[in-house]
């Protein structure tokens, strides 16, 4: 249990403190491409009802709809309610500017899911997007650490 | 093109909206106490969520035509919005370290659009 009981106004990060955040950031990124799965799936089962309904584009109103009847897009958000909470959790005892780059690493594990389970073709302007993607955010960390 | 650009325009329109919802988690987080009331109490964290419920239906909306390989990196541009956010909100430095992530961050998105035209 932490010492900080007398100040709730005072969040002291201590090394362990801050270790025991970034630990639970990374789990957090496992999280990500389950729930990007089950959004996409259920995003794509939307437009597949629109499609047969030939009322054009998924509305807004079909969209609120859908993220809480569609099990899929449901599901998906109920991990991402999982993930809110550890996140909430981890920024009590580290500083926003290391933990929110940490969850960088998810682009890589969505990326396999898109060209795995969704076939979608990857090419180098693609790949070396993601990849200055990750750079930018790695860079971004290392410079919010000093 | 495989992935539209009204899918792009939601999905980052999204995403700006989403990096506010990190800024009242933030602090939010920083009033909880031991007491449970501190929690349901909060107006900063039911804002932060209510922010974050926004920014998914555009995500959905966007989700519904075109890639999540190249969507889903696009949320990235919530990064350079935090940048900005943290210093408004919590004076934290805009280092070149900082500056220079960013950059790369938006070069990236460049590439993925690229990358998305190029099918």
């Amino acid at each position: 249990m932490s010492s900080v009981t007398a100040l709730p106004e005072v969040h002291v990060v201590t090394p362990e403190n801050r270790r025991r955040a970034v630990f639970i950031v990374l789990a957090c990124t496992l999280i990500i491409p389950a729930a990007q799965y089950l959004i996409k799936l259920g995003a794509n089962q939307l437009a597949a009802q629109q499609h047969s309904a030939h009322t054009g584009s998924v509305s807004i109103q079909a969209t609120i709809l859908g993220i809480f009847t569609n099990p899929s897009i449901f599901s998906g958000y109920c991990l991402y309610a999982i993930f809110t909470v550890l996140f909430v959790y981890a920024l009590r005892h580290g500083e926003l500017s290391i933990l929110y780059p940490l969850i960088s690493l998810a682009y890589v594990w969505v990326a396999i899911i898109g060209a795995v389970a969704f076939h979608e073709a990857m090419n180098p302007l693609k790949l070396t997007g993601i990849a200055i993607i990750m750079a930018g955010v790695t860079v971004l960390g290392r410079g919010s650490a000093k | 093109m495989t992935t539209p650009m009204s899918s792009i325009a939601l999905v980052l329109a999204g995403s700006v909206i989403g990096s506010l919802g990190a800024i009242f988690l933030k602090s939010g987080a920083h009033a909880l106490t031991r007491h449970w009331t501190s929690i349901v109490f909060n107006w900063r964290l039911a804002v932060g969520i209510a922010t974050y419920l926004l920014s998914s239906v555009l995500f959905v909306k966007g989700m519904t035509n075109g890639e999540l390989s190249v969507l889903f990196p696009m949320v990235s541009v919530g990064y350079i919005c935090t940048l900005l956010w943290s210093h408004l909100f919590f004076q934290e430095r805009v280092t070149k370290a900082k500056l220079a992530g960013v950059g790369l961050i938006l070069v990236g998105i460049i590439f993925l659009g690229f990358g998305n035209a190029a099918h």
